[in-house]
C-alpha cells in the first residue's frame, strides 16, 4: 500500500498482493485494505467479487485448474472437467472436504498452441489426456 | 541519449556477438517452458562450455510454433530443432559447424514442414532472435531508432502523419484507424493525458499478446513512448492480464532496463519529453477488454463499461485525454516510424495495411503464431502454413474474432483476410484467435458454448447482454438437449437481434456473433438436432424423454 501512497486507486493492486501473500482474501483482510485506503467496504467487496482472480475461500493444498478456453474445449477438455469431477467429487470452484485439493477452471491461459491444458499447482502441462490427469490427481489424493 | 550513444550502444552488442562463432537460441516461452525448456537450456550450455567451439546459449521469447516445443533456433545457420530434449545437447552442440542433427534423429526436424515459410514477421521480428530481459540486444537488432529518431528529428504532427499514412488499423479487434485516433488525443486539450497498452487478452484461444510481451517487450514500451510524444502524454500504463505471470516479470525487467537506459522518466534523449510507464493487473475479467471498463479498472473500480461518448480520447483515465491501443498496434509503431508509412502500406490489402499475428490453435497439425500480411487466404494460413487437420479428419470450420466472431464454413477458406472481408462474411478480425474445428465439432454445441462465456463473463451493467445472454444460453442448451422446437429456434434468432442492437458495449452487441454466423452457415445442424433429434457430429447426448417423444409434439 505504501508502495502506491495508500492511494484509492490502488485498490486491485492491492488486493492482488494480499491475495498471494495470504492465498485468498478473508472478511478481515478486505476490511483492513478497505479502511487502510479510505474506500468503502461496499466498493472494496463489489471489486473482490466482480473479478474472477479473487478467491473469497481458502484454497486447498494442492491446486488443480483445467483451461476451458476455446482451443483447449474444441481439444476436448470438458472431459478433463468431467473427470475431475468424478475423481474429487467436486465441483469446478470447490476444495475436496479434507483441503487437499481445490479444483478451479480457467478461461484461457494463453498457451493455446499446447491444448488442452491443465495447471498443477501452478505449473501448466499441455497435451493433457485423461489418463495423465487421474494419475496426477491420484498422486495427490493417495498421500 | 542521442544517435550516437544509440549506435554505440548497438555496435557494442555486436560486437559481444561477434565474439561467438555460434548462436544457439532455446525458446523460454510459456508454450516450450511447459515442455521443460529450461532443463534443454541447462543441459546445452553445460555441453557448449566443454566443447572448445565458440558457442553462445541464449534464452529468447516465443519462436510460434508451440507444438513442435521446446524449439532450438541454431544461427547463424537458421536451423530450427523441434521436441528437443535434454538428452540432444550433446548432438546438438557436436553438430555445430557441420551438417546438423536431422539425420540422426527424426524428431529434430529442420523445416518443421513449412511452417515458417510464407510468413512475414515485422511484429515478431524479434521473437526467437534476442533474449528478451536484455535491452542491448534488441538495440543492436535497431530498437529505438524509431523513438529517437521520433524526438530529435520529427514533430509530434509528423509522427501522426507517418501513422496515418501507413495504414495501421487497431489490432484489438476493432479496426479503427490509428492514426485518426492519436490525432484526435492530440487535438484534445488538456494539462494531463494518458496513454493505454491493452493487453488484457480475454479472448480464449488467442495469445498473441502475450507472446509479444514476453517476447519482445521494449517493442510495446517503445511504440507507446512515441505514441506518448505524438499526443503529449506524460504518463502510461500497461494493462496485462494476471494468468500471464511471465509476460508480467518480463515487463517489469524491461521498464526496469528502459528506465536505465533513459528511454523512460524525465528528459528523453535529452529533450524535454517526459514519460514513465506502470504496469496494471487485471484480475479475470473479460469486460475489461472493453475500453472504458479497462480504464474503470484501472482507477481501481470493478471494470463496467459506460456509454460512450464521450470516447476516451476526450473524457478516459480521471476525465482527462486517454490513447488506448492494443498490445500488436503498440508493436507495430516502432517499424513504421524506422522505415516510413509507405513502407508499412506497401504491404496488404486495399484497406488493411500491414501484417497481423494470428494464434492458430485448434484441430490443425500445426499449432502456433503465425505472422501473414493481410490478404492471404484462410485457406494458405490453414493448410499451407497449419498444416491442415490431423489424423485424416474433415475440415468443417474456423473461428475468428474469439467470442464475439464467427464461424466460417468451407466455402469461405478462400476469403482473403481483411477487417472488412471478415465482417461481411458474418465474423470478425478480432484479437487474432484461429480456432479450426473438424468434423467432431458440433456447432451448436460451440454456439453454446461461447454463449456461456458471454453470459458468465457479461458484467451485468445492462439488462439485454445481463438477461439476453442468459435466455439465449438456454435456448441453445435446450437444443443439444433434443427438447427445442422450430418456435424456440425462432425465439433465439430474435434475441440475437434485440440483444446485438441494444447493449451498452461490445461484449453485448457482439455476443449474438457465434449464434447468428452458425445459423447462417450450419443451420442444417440446429435443424437435426431439432426435428431428428440427431447431432451430426455425435457429441451431443439427448435425454431419452426428447427422443420418444412423438414428431408432432415437437414440432408444435
Amino acid at each position: 500500500m505504501r508502495k502506491h501512497g495508500y492511494s484509492r486507486n490502488a485498490l486491485i493492486e492491492t488486493l492482488h498482493t494480499v491475495q498471494s501473500s495470504f492465498g485468498f482474501l478473508d472478511e478481515p483482510s478486505i476490511r483492513f485494505v478497505a479502511k487502510s485506503l479510505r474506500v468503502p467496504l461496499s466498493q472494496a467487496y463489489g471489486v473482490v467479487t466482480f473479478y474472477h482472480f479473487f478467491s473469497l475461500k481458502p484454497p486447498g493444498k494442492h491446486t488443480c485448474t483445467v483451461c476451458t478456453g476455446t482451443a483447449c474445449y474444441i481439444k476436448g477438455s470438458d472431459k478433463l472437467v468431467a473427470q475431475t469431477e468424478k475423481l474429487l467429487h467436486i465441483h469446478p470452484g470447490m476444495t475436496t472436504p479434507d483441503g487437499e485439493v481445490s479444483f478451479t477452471t480457467a478461461r484461457c491461459v494463453g498457451a493455446c498452441g499446447r491444448a488442452p491444458v491443465a495447471l498443477f499447482d501452478g505449473e501448466l502441462s499441455g497435451q493433457m489426456e485423461a489418463a495423465e490427469l487421474t494419475q496426477q490427481l491420484e498422486r495427490w489424493t493417495m498421500q | 541519449m542521442n544517435v550516437e550513444e544509440l549506435h554505440e550502444i548497438a555496435a557494442t552488442a555486436q560486437e559481444e556477438r561477434a565474439k561467438f562463432d555460434y548462436e544457439i537460441n532455446v525458446c523460454m516461452g510459456t508454450g516450450c517452458l511447459s515442455q521443460h525448456s529450461d532443463k534443454v537450456k541447462a543441459a546445452i550450455e553445460k555441453e557448449a562450455a566443454g566443447c572448445g567451439k565458440k558457442c553462445h546459449v541464449r534464452r529468447t521469447g516465443c519462436m510460434g510454433l508451440c507444438a513442435a516445443g521446446p524449439l532450438v533456433l541454431m544461427e547463424p545457420a537458421e536451423t530450427r530443432y523441434g521436441h528437443v530434449h535434454a538428452g540432444d545437447a550433446k548432438e546438438i552442440v557436436a553438430s555445430l559447424g557441420g551438417e546438423g542433427v536431422a539425420q540422426l534423429d527424426p524428431r529434430l526436424d529442420p523445416h518443421l514442414g513449412g511452417y515458417f515459410d510464407g510468413q512475414t514477421h515485422v511484429v515478431l521480428e524479434n521473437s526467437g532472435h534476442i533474449d528478451p530481459e536484455k535491452i542491448d540486444e534488441y538495440i543492436a537488432r535497431g530498437g529505438y531508432e524509431a523513438l529517437v529518431k521520433a524526438l530529435t528529428d520529427m514533430n509530434p504532427a509528423s509522427v501522426i502523419e507517418q501513422i496515418s499514412k501507413s495504414g495501421l488499423r487497431g489490432r484489438g479487434g476493432g479496426g479503427y484507424p490509428t492514426g485518426l485516433k492519436w490525432d484526435t488525443v492530440a487535438k484534445v486539450k488538456g494539462a494531463q493525458k494518458y496513454v493505454i497498452c491493452n493487453g488484457d487478452e480475454g479472448d480464449p484461444g488467442a495469445f498473441m499478446d502475450r507472446s509479444v510481451l514476453e517476447s519482445d517487450p521494449q517493442r510495446v514500451i517503445e511504440g507507446m513512448a512515441i505514441a506518448a510524444y505524438a499526443v503529449g502524454a506524460s504518463k502510461g500504463y500497461i494493462y496485462v492480464r494476471a494468468e500471464y505471470p511471465l509476460a508480467v516479470q518480463r515487463l517489469t525487467v524491461a521498464l526496469r532496463e528502459a528506465r536505465r537506459r533513459g528511454f523512460l522518466g524525465n528528459g528523453i534523449c535529452e529533450t524535454t519529453f517526459s514519460f514513465d510507464i506502470d504496469i496494471r493487473l487485471g484480475a479475470g475479467a473479460f469486460v475489461c477488454g472493453e475500453e472504458t471498463a479497462l480504464i474503470a479498472s484501472i482507477e481501481g473500480k470493478r471494470g463496467t463499461p459506460r456509454p460512450r461518448p464521450p470516447y476516451p480520447a476526450v473524457s478516459g483515465l480521471w476525465g482527462d485525454p486517454t490513447l488506448i491501443n492494443n498490445v500488436e498496434t503498440f508493436a507495430n509503431v516502432a517499424p513504421i516510424i524506422r522505415h516510413g508509412g509507405e513502407w508499412f502500406s506497401s504491404m496488404g490489402t486495399e484497406r488493411s495495411k500491414g501484417t497481423k499475428v494470428f494464434a492458430l490453435t485448434g484441430k490443425i497439425q500445426r499449432t502456433g503464431l503465425v505472422e501473414v500480411p493481410m490478404g492471404m487466404t484462410l485457406r494458405q494460413i490453414i493448410f499451407g502454413i497449419g498444416g491442415g487437420v490431423p489424423d485424416g479428419r474433415k475440415f468443417k470450420a474456423v473461428q475468428t474474432g474469439g467470442p464475439s466472431g464467427g464461424c466460417l464454413p468451407e466455402e469461405h477458406l478462400d476469403l482473403s483476410i481483411s477487417y472488412d472481408a471478415l465482417i461481411s462474411a458474418g465474423s470478425m478480425m478480432g484479437s487474432g484467435g484461429m480456432i479450426v474445428m473438424d468434423d467432431t465439432s458440433c456447432m451448436v454445441s460451440v454456439a453454446r458454448f461461447f454463449m456461456e462465456f458471454c453470459m458468465t463473463e457479461s458484467c451485468g451493467k445492462c439488462v439485454p447482454c445481463r438477461a439476453g445472454t442468459v435466455q439465449m444460453y438456454e435456448l441453445l442448451t435446450k437444443i443439444t438437449k433434443g427438447e427445442a422446437t422450430h418456435r424456440d429456434l425462432d425465439r433465439l434468432t430474435e434475441l440475437c437481434e434485440v440483444v446485438g442492437a441494444t447493449s451498452l458495449c461490445g461484449l453485448g452487441q457482439t455476443a449474438p456473433n457465434p449464434v447468428l454466423s452458425t445459423l447462417r452457415y450450419f443451420k442444417h445442424e440446429y435443424l437435426a438436432h431439432i426435428e431428428e433429434k440427431r447431432c451430426p457430429a455425435g457429441v451431443c447426448e439427448f435425454s431419452p424423454a426428447a427422443v420418444d417423444a412423438p414428431r408432432g409434439e415437437v414440432h408444435a
